[in-house]
């Protein structure tokens, strides 16, 4: 698209491919266009590719230094050699010499029970959290999404800003009274806490992401739909549910990666035992303690890191269309 | 039954819950919604208040009640039963530690969105143009994949006085210019430069959010306007001063507010990489310290509502957005 966009103007010089609309001040000059016109075009092409191709020398050399942290303590992960990580930097590793030294040792560490840091517990903690804290808002959100769209009721524009607005209030005004609440329940110290609260937190955002993306389906769909006689909840099932898939996506990929990365409810109410805290809560606290022991530090941080990576790799399309819909409203 | 439903403490009891919950979920939604679907003929607001009811309920449940409290226990003591006034505002502003922490945040909230968005802006220009778009640009955007727990570990080590690459390249450079046995700075520990230093993680996880929403802003200006300002002679620099940055001036907004609200919130960062040690506190992690960790509700909760007062205008302005994006349609 962008490369049509460049190339367009160079290649378009005949005024019969002139498109309609584009304005009469191009068709004068594309009209005069002789020989000397065709030249200082051809010139400005040129130009355009060499910028084109700086553009994308500068843009790579970014993106390199943009990935040189992460490369570092990925390669120092593999570092067999605990001495060898405490007095060399990590690019030494990458000498033809050392490449014997890479290992899975520290990956084993962190993962089996026998090290200082047992992550294993923390990440199945992480899985168990993340799944229903990721299902249970959205289809809270499609259900309230699906009632803002296409059931006209009195204060539906009102409740619809008040949900919006609510977007943006820092969670920390609502924590210590929700632990408190928590308690008086007797649910406190338990997985329903976790999935509860990020339930709750996710909603605003994902009734507006989803109530956005439901407006797009076509009125005189759900019409004839309501005109056959189905009641709200099998048009909401049969019509808007298979349309909405994209979309559901999109928060879905956007929910995971909010609770799996989560530090601040994963703490507050998961405290630090293995027998709920998510990996995050966990490893916050090896930062802390562990100090300079990188070889765990670095394993570590990428087994949390593996799972959050891969489903935004796979599913990134989805995401960027979220992120679009969430932020560049109108 | 206590074990099963509410602390497995096995891989396999945590899953059979997992089950169990969603299993749940869905058995409870189905009669919501049979509920609401019996009687076809019954008055239109029925219909929607079962659709919307769970949703508010868990939203007034979890955000709204609870906020209030937050609101009340802030003009109340520690324990929330007496009365104080505006004692633990006055307390907060008279620490002197705590204008620091204030500073700080003033500090993250002006200068990551600001920085991000240059950066995120900049590389959008230049990927437009580059054969590697999709690849140079998942190199910038991954970082947003990453917690911002696991960001301060990969930085932590960037830092590291010994094997950081940063101190190793500082003092190879220092080397050059003739200083034999320089010493790196502790980036995370001199103040106030360290809050720099960990603003610079803030800045390289949300510089890809920038760079994804401002290249699609960018995408979407029309051919025609690009093609009128390129014959009129506009070229470079001034093409995207004068073009580029007038269209998309509304996503640009949205940025900077988004990102300024992620910064003013996050406390991950500061906490990973040192705790509340050497002044680099922000006013995020001193609500958590006093909530959590010092157990003195009324700080916490002036705190709160601080980081709430810091949001309103954002939130006015977002409403006003939504009015008139909708009046247009």
């Amino acid at each position: 698209m962008t490369a049509a966009r460049i190339a367009g103007p160079a290649k378009n010089n005949q005024p019969a491919k002139t498109k309609p609309g584009d304005g009469s001040r191009e068709d004068g000059i594309v009209q005069n266009g002789g020989p000397r016109q065709r030249l200082g075009r051809r010139a400005a092409r040129a130009r355009r590719v060499l910028t084109s191709s700086a553009a994308s020398t500068i843009a790579i050399c970014v993106g390199v230094l943009w990935s040189v942290p992460t490369f570092g303590l990925l390669v120092t992960s593999f570092r067999g050699s605990v001495q060898d990580i405490r007095t060399t930097g990590w690019w030494e590793a990458l000498k033809p010499s050392n490449w014997g030294g890479f290992s899975l040792d520290h990956y084993g560490t962190v993962l089996s029970g026998t090290g200082t840091a047992n992550l294993a517990d923390y990440f199945v903690n992480s899985i168990v959290m993340t799944l229903p804290a990721v299902v249970i808002p959205i289809f809270l959100a499609l259900l309230a999404a699906y009632a803002f769209a296409w059931i006209p009721f009195r204060g539906s524009n009102i409740l619809f800003v008040g949900i919006f607005a609510l977007q943006v209030v820092p969670i920390q005004v609502a924590m210590v009274p929700l632990l408190t609440q928590y308690v008086n329940l007797g649910l406190n110290s338990s997985f329903w806490v976790l999935w509860l609260s990020h339930a709750m937190f996710g909603l605003p955002l994902a009734i507006f992401l989803l109530h956005n993306f439901m407006k797009e389906i076509p009125r005189s769909l759900v019409e004839a739909a309501r005109v056959d006689g189905a009641g709200h909840v099998t048009t909401f099932f049969r019509i808007i549910l298979p349309l909405m898939v994209p979309a559901i996506a999109s928060f879905a990929i956007f929910q995971f990666l909010w609770v799996w990365n989560d530090l601040l409810v994963a703490l507050a109410f998961g405290g630090n035992t293995p027998d709920l805290a998510p990996i995050t809560a966990r490893l916050s606290d090896m930062a802390g303690s562990l100090g300079s022991r990188w070889h765990l530090l670095a394993a570590g941080a990428f087994v949390s890191t593996i799972v959050p990576m891969g489903v935004f790799l796979a599913l990134q399309r989805y995401f960027v269309r979220g992120l679009l819909a969430g932020s560049v409203k109108g | 039954m206590d074990e099963l439903l509410l602390h497995p403490t096995t891989a396999g009891g945590k899953l059979l819950l997992m089950i169990i919950a969603i299993a749940l979920f869905a058995l409870v939604m189905a009669l919501v919604l049979i509920l609401a679907d019996r009687p076809r003929r019954r008055p239109r607001w029925v219909t929607a208040a079962v659709f919307l009811f769970p949703a508010l309920a868990l939203v007034a449940f979890g955000l709204i009640y609870p906020a209030l409290v937050t609101i009340r226990n802030s003009f109340f003591d520690q324990t929330s039963d007496d009365f104080v006034g505006l004692k633990n505002f006055g307390f907060i502003l008279r620490d002197p530690e705590f204008l620091t922490t204030l500073r700080n945040t003033v500090a993250w909230v002006v200068l990551v969105p600001l920085l991000s968005t240059v950066i995120g802006l900049v590389y959008a220009v230049l990927v437009d143009r580059a054969k590697v778009e999709k690849f140079a640009k998942t190199l910038i955007f991954l970082p947003m994949a990453i917690s911002m727990v696991g960001a301060s570990i990969i930085w932590k080590f960037v830092y590291d006085n010994r094997v950081g690459a940063l101190s190793r390249a500082y003092v190879t450079v220092a080397g050059w210019f003739g200083s034999e046995d320089a010493q790196a700075p502790y980036w995370l520990i001199d103040a106030p430069w360290n809050t720099f230093f960990l603003m610079v993680v803030m800045i390289w996880i949300q510089a890809g959010f920038a760079m994804t929403v401002l290249s699609a802003s960018i995408k979407a200006i029309p051919d025609d306007i690009i093609e009128a300002a390129r014959l009129d002679g506009v070229t470079g620099i001034k093409m995207f001063r004068h073009v580029t940055v007038p269209m998309i001036r509304p996503s640009l907004v949205v940025v900077l507010t988004t990102v300024a609200m992620t910064a003013l919130k996050a406390f991950d960062i500061v906490r990973t990489m040192q705790g509340r040690l050497y002044h680099a506190s922000v006013v995020a992690n001193d609500f958590y310290t006093w909530s959590f960790n010092n157990n003195d509700k009324g700080v916490g909760a002036a705190l709160a509502v601080l980081l709430f007062v810091i949001v309103v205008p954002v939130i006015a302005y977002n409403v006003r957005q939504l009015k008139l994006t909708e009046d247009i349609r």
